[in-house]
């Protein structure tokens, strides 16, 4: 039928894309440790229907070409790993990374994902967990009669036991950076996996190579900026209407086509 | 039949193919760095015979308006927007080079700075590789250089430059691809007097409010070369009743 039927389609499952994208980071505008994400688009391929200077018929020329576009494509979710705010909440097994390293986690099936969420738990084995009770690597143990637990910025978890007054140190979290974070891919429960497009982890010690320092009793609020979030909502669903409308006309136009002859 | 139909013909056929312009517009109303497509109609007079009465409708939609886009902040190192004039360089698969100004660029699994799609961008001396685990910085004039986090305002180190140009507007076309290039083929010459805006985005150049317009009034074009082909079939109806014998 008619392009702009198809190319306006194409401009509307952009929006709704965008919209999605919007929607979730909305829907994670409490999330500790959550990276918003961003949708990236770019006009699709022309058509050149004329070269200039083709005949327009035996006698005439063509001073100029013809080329039609197809739309628009979405190309990517970009993930946007800016820092989150620090927000305290005095609770020693929270800590947050100021900078850009990720902490390491042993998935159940021996693999290792990667969070920003540092609101950590001690589960019944002493052992330093993420909320939803993997273990953070390399695995720190905390004694069970520890009167305290103190996290360096280096990463140091040293504990005080009962009736000694020097620290003992338990070991040391490290971070891992990625040459690109943006190419990491979102598994749900803050986690990131590596793929090919992020490179591999370098991990090190908090503080070397980039990888940001430690702060204990904070977290690290969501990145999502609620009021650019409300004007791209705006943007997204005016551009929306717009290819809608585009496509009302085309049909309003192909009705009137329709009509002749009738 | 009249030959006014197929005049009228040209010329619903053609505004078919400029709406599908507009909505091309309309549809990367929010793809940056985009720049809109500009429509014109020509009128081709047919010529022969003894007297040139009618001129056939054309669209020659090979235009580009070049004017800025809109800045917007994002806050993101690797966006970049070019402001006023001027052009990035990126790689084509097939090696050469086009034009763009969409600046959300990303670094590859192998360290390559690229645009968002995927295409290396080109610097000084071709595609332009950060090392890993620095932080880098963009310069007004594109100049990327990494600081090293583990020294503390310590001296930062230049990587690359990225190619910025300012061709001649007029001798530039949209590659089927949607960079551009240049008609003659010429390459692009550094122009060091292009500026960048770290951490914001051009919008699509876009305006609503002109392609609303310009879809009504195609959409009304249309109607009325649909009325002058019911015209046509009704003067040839008359005429075919006015010598109807029986």
């Amino acid at each position: 039928m008619i392009r702009s039927l198809w190319i306006s389609k194409t401009g509307l499952e952009a929006q709704q894309t965008q919209m999605d994208v919007i929607s979730n980071n909305l829907a994670n505008v409490s999330t500790s440790g959550f990276k918003k994400s961003r949708a990236v688009f770019e006009d699709l391929l022309y058509q050149t229907l004329r070269q200039p200077g083709a005949q327009s018929s035996q006698q005439t020329q063509l001073p100029s070409g013809m080329q039609i576009g197809t739309g628009v494509k979405p190309v990517a979710t970009e993930r946007i790993f800016t820092q989150g705010n620090l927000q305290q909440t005095s609770n020693n097994t929270d800590i947050a990374i100021n900078g850009s390293g990720f902490y390491q986690v042993l998935m159940p099936d021996g693999t290792t994902q990667y969070t920003r969420d540092g609101s950590f738990q001690i589960n019944s084995t002493g052992q330093l967990v993420t909320s939803s009770g993997y273990t953070v690597q390399p695995p720190i143990t905390i004694p069970a009669n520890a009167q305290t637990v103190t996290v360096a910025a280096d990463g140091v978890v040293s504990v005080t036991l009962p009736n000694t007054v020097a620290q003992t140190q338990v070991g040391q979290i490290q971070l891992a950076t990625f040459i690109n974070p943006a190419g990491l891919s979102a598994k749900g429960e803050n986690l990131y996996a590596e793929t090919a497009a992020s490179g591999t982890p370098n991990p090190s010690n908090p503080g070397a190579n980039g990888t940001g320092v430690l702060v204990q009793g904070f977290i690290e609020t969501s990145n999502v900026n609620v009021v650019e979030e409300m004007v791209n909502m705006i943007q997204t669903q005016r551009a929306y209407e717009i290819n809608s409308k585009a496509i009302t006309t085309s049909d309003q136009m192909l009705q009137r086509l329709a009509q002749l002859g009738g | 039949m009249d030959r006014v139909i197929y005049t009228a013909m040209t010329g619903a056929q053609h505004i078919l193919d400029q709406q599908a312009t507009n909505s091309n517009n309309l549809a990367n109303v929010s793809t940056t760095g985009f720049k809109a497509q500009i429509d014109s109609f020509l009128s081709v007079p047919i010529k022969g015979g003894s007297l040139d009465t009618r001129s056939f409708v054309v669209n020659a939609s090979g235009g580009t308006d070049f004017s800025p886009g809109a800045i917007k902040q994002t806050g993101r190192t690797l966006d970049l927007a070019i402001e006023g004039k001027g052009w990035f360089s990126v790689q084509r698969p097939d090696g050469t080079e086009g034009l763009t100004r969409n600046g959300s660029f990303k670094i590859s699994e192998n360290g390559i700075l690229q645009t968002a799609g995927g295409r290396n961008v080109l610097g000084g001396g071709g595609p332009i590789t950060i090392p890993p685990n620095v932080n880098i910085s963009i310069g007004a004039d594109g100049t990327i250089s990494s600081v090293d986090p583990a020294v503390s305002g310590g001296p930062s180190t230049p990587i690359d430059i990225i190619k910025l140009s300012n061709p001649d507007e007029k001798s530039l076309v949209r590659g089927d691809d949607g960079l551009f290039k240049s008609v003659s083929g010429a390459g692009y010459v550094a122009d060091p007097t292009v500026k960048v805006v770290n951490g914001a985005l051009e919008d699509s150049n876009v305006s609503v409010i002109h392609s609303m317009v310009n879809m009504i009034s195609l959409a009304r074009s249309f109607d009325i070369q649909m009325q002058l082909m019911k015209n046509a079939e009704n003067s040839d109806q008359h005429a075919a009743q006015l010598f109807n014998l029986s």
